[in-house]
């Protein structure tokens, strides 16, 4: 595994760190100076700084790292968790949507139908692949290739990993919004098992889209959000500087996302994240689908829709006041509640 | 995950805060009482943004605010919406009672329980959307109305529960469901990713009511966007859309800042979305009650309307044995 070049700012002390390390690794190699010592020394230095910094990740360098240039996207855990995929294009309708595709695909052996948004690597595939941002075709072509699973009784699993549906003018005269609310509805009765994990970006609308199913797994430092940090810190605070805060009071985490009855599992990553050993995360990713593909395809279909509607049916957080104290309420309009929160 | 946190209703708090606010920088939330009467159009003239013409004010109140020449559609209130559709005296409210919580403890600059006060005293509405029971025509339906003046008509927990409560109802008794949108921001932000999983909630919901047969007619307002667009609001057996509504799922400057894009005459309006599919009909607002109960006769009664059942009390004055 190569060393990551690029580098987020809160892991410069480590960069530097590092790089001390290889000038003293060089030194020792031309002049035949003894400084194990040293090296020693620096070689425990960083290890307790990546466990500083990894440990104690705030929410919005955590938003980082599930953009980090170098993290694995959903097609560098296709090739390492499922076999024989075979992408299926286009919408019968309109396009073939690069940034959202799909196909079939085997997972130990069982068949599934994949959907998966797919960013770009570098300039051109990024164009090819509109950074990971879904036109309507898209969500129409996941929802064809659900449609077929369904028909042929074989489970979905849904990669999430996008920072929006894509905001455009061929977006909106296209109908994204519609495409999405379907792909809500029907996916919600879907006959058959849907898990939906987000590995990366779980950008608003444009994650749900394709994110609806009885499981949802969450990569450590993926994040899913109602707006991106950057917005909602433009709305609130009229100030995009302002994401770090709206990035920790949007409580997007993964660990959040449990916390919350969103996420079903959080999947570890290596200390640093997924891109430093993207293997190890491919294998325990493969071991939660399949502790829970296996639970699910046990249930019947009652059962499976039951669960699923439940999901979602259960999540909400209000206060239901009696109605006599209704009245009440409305007429001493209420200045309470403001320290308590958190 | 239904918290029913029970809020702390004593005065302590509040007495409080006030003795800790200094004199001269004012609560913010003594502003609360000033908007009520700006809900009631002071002045006895109104301008027409459209066309400029000047419109006596009662006359436009009289004319569901909609100015008689130039056919501007002005917004409707929650209330005045309902009332403008059902046969008289026919609206139950159902599921009130329920308020908003600010579960990520939103302060500072962005304080939500502040926001909440503020547009629950300006409104007189508990959250942003007002559901019930109705007839219309004689035909009763369930209804769900969103109000644009309570945080911009956007869905947050109270919001979703209200709809999914009200399409289970509908569910239940079989009868149709009519939600008229009106929503700037769609998901309310200030709930975080319980909002964004509304839109889930209330599309599983109207999956079921999808599958039993059960009428949805959603009629879109200005305007109608993000996750109230991106879910229930576009699904509808019917998309019916006021005239000039704005519906989409990003906003004109997210986009044009966006993409750099020029955006086409009249995007994103009820006409242009009808040229290209997504709406049924655009309904004038002095159409839409008659309209709608056509809709209501053909899917759910299956047969012609009599003419007495568009009067106001949506009966027919003497019944008579159903025709052949």
């Amino acid at each position: 595994m190569d060393k990551p070049v690029f580098s987020l700012d809160f892991e410069k002390p480590l960069r530097e760190l590092e790089m001390r390390l290889s000038e003293l690794l060089a030194l020792s190699g031309e002049q035949k100076l003894d400084v194990n010592d040293e090296i020693a020394a620096i070689e425990r230095k960083i290890e307790a700084t990546k466990r500083e910094i990894y440990l104690n990740l705030t929410p919005w360098q955590r938003v980082q790292l599930a953009r980090h240039p170098k993290r694995p996207y959903a097609l560098d855990y296709v090739e390492r968790i499922f076999q024989d995929f075979q992408e299926l294009h286009g919408d019968r309708c309109f396009g073939d949507d690069q940034a959202l595709i799909g196909g079939t695909a085997f997972f130990n052996d069982r068949a599934v139908m994949l959907i998966a948004q797919q960013k770009g690597r570098d300039t051109r595939e990024n164009l090819k692949r509109n950074f990971g941002m879904p036109h309507p075709e898209g969500y129409r072509k996941a929802l064809r290739l659900m449609k077929t699973a369904e028909k042929f009784k074989i489970p979905v699993i849904s990669l999430i990993d996008t920072k929006a549906a894509y905001a455009g003018v061929g977006s909106e005269e296209r109908h994204v919004s519609e495409a999405i609310g379907r792909n809500l509805r029907e996916m919600a009765g879907l006959r058959v098992p849907i898990v939906a994990i987000i590995l990366g970006e779980g950008g608003s609308g444009g994650a749900l889209g394709v994110g609806v199913g009885n499981r949802l797994l969450c990569l450590e430092h993926a994040y899913y959000s109602v707006i991106p940090p950057e917005g909602c810190a433009a709305i609130l605070w009229r100030d995009r500087a302002f994401a770090p805060e709206a990035a920790a009071a949007l409580k997007l985490g993964a660990r959040e996302l449990l916390e919350q009855g969103v996420a079903d599992e959080v999947i570890d990553e290596p200390l640093g994240g997924a891109h430093l050993d993207p293997d190890a995360t491919a294998e325990s990713l493969r071991r939660s689908l399949r502790h829970h593909l296996n639970e699910l395809m046990a249930l019947d279909t009652h059962d499976l829709l039951e669960q699923r509607y439940k999901k979602y049916r259960e999540i909400g957080s209000f206060e239901e006041r009696k109605v006599a104290q209704v009245a009440e309420a409305v007429v001493e309009e209420q200045p309470q509640q403001a320290e308590a929160g958190r | 995950m239904i918290s029913s946190v029970s809020r702390p209703q004593g005065t302590e708090r509040a007495t409080q805060r006030t003795i800790d606010m200094p004199f001269f920088s004012k609560p913010k939330y003594s502003t609360v009482t000033a908007p009520k009467k700006k809900d009631i159009p002071r002045d006895m003239y109104t301008r027409c943004p459209s066309s400029g013409e000047i419109v006596y004010t009662r006359e436009l109140e009289e004319n569901l605010m909609v100015v008689p020449k130039s056919g501007y559609h002005f917004p409707l209130t929650a209330p005045q919406r309902i009332k403008s559709l059902v046969d008289e005296e026919s609206f139950e409210e159902t599921d009130s009672g329920l308020f908003s919580v600010d579960v990520l403890g939103f302060k500072g600059k962005a304080d939500y329980s502040e926001k909440l006060r503020r547009d629950q005293a300006k409104t007189q509405l508990e959250d942003a959307v007002l559901t019930g029971t109705a007839k219309m025509g004689g035909i009763p339906v369930c209804l769900a109305v969103t109000d644009f003046r309570f945080l911009a008509g956007s869905m947050g927990s109270v919001v979703g529960e209200r709809i999914t409560r009200t399409i289970e109802r509908a569910l239940e008794r079989r009868i149709p469901i009519l939600i008229v949108s009106s929503s700037g921001g769609g998901a309310r932000m200030y709930e975080g990713v319980i909002s964004l999983m509304q839109m889930a909630k209330t599309c599983s919901a109207l999956n079921r009511l999808h599958e039993a047969g059960v009428p949805f007619i959603s009629v879109m307002a200005d305007p109608t966007y993000g996750g109230v667009s991106a879910s229930f609001a576009t699904v509808g057996d019917l998309n019916l859309a006021e005239p000039g509504a704005r519906i989409g799922f990003a906003g004109p400057r997210v986009i044009k800042e966006g993409t750099n894009e020029t955006l086409p005459e009249g995007f994103q309006t009820a006409e242009f979305l009808m040229e290209r599919g997504l709406v049924d009909q655009i309904v004038p607002r002095n159409q839409l009650r008659k309209r709608l109960i056509v809709f209501l006769h053909a899917f759910h009664h299956g047969m012609r309307p009599h003419p007495e059942v568009f009067g106001k009390n949506g009966s027919r004055r003497q019944p008579v044995a159903a025709a052949d």
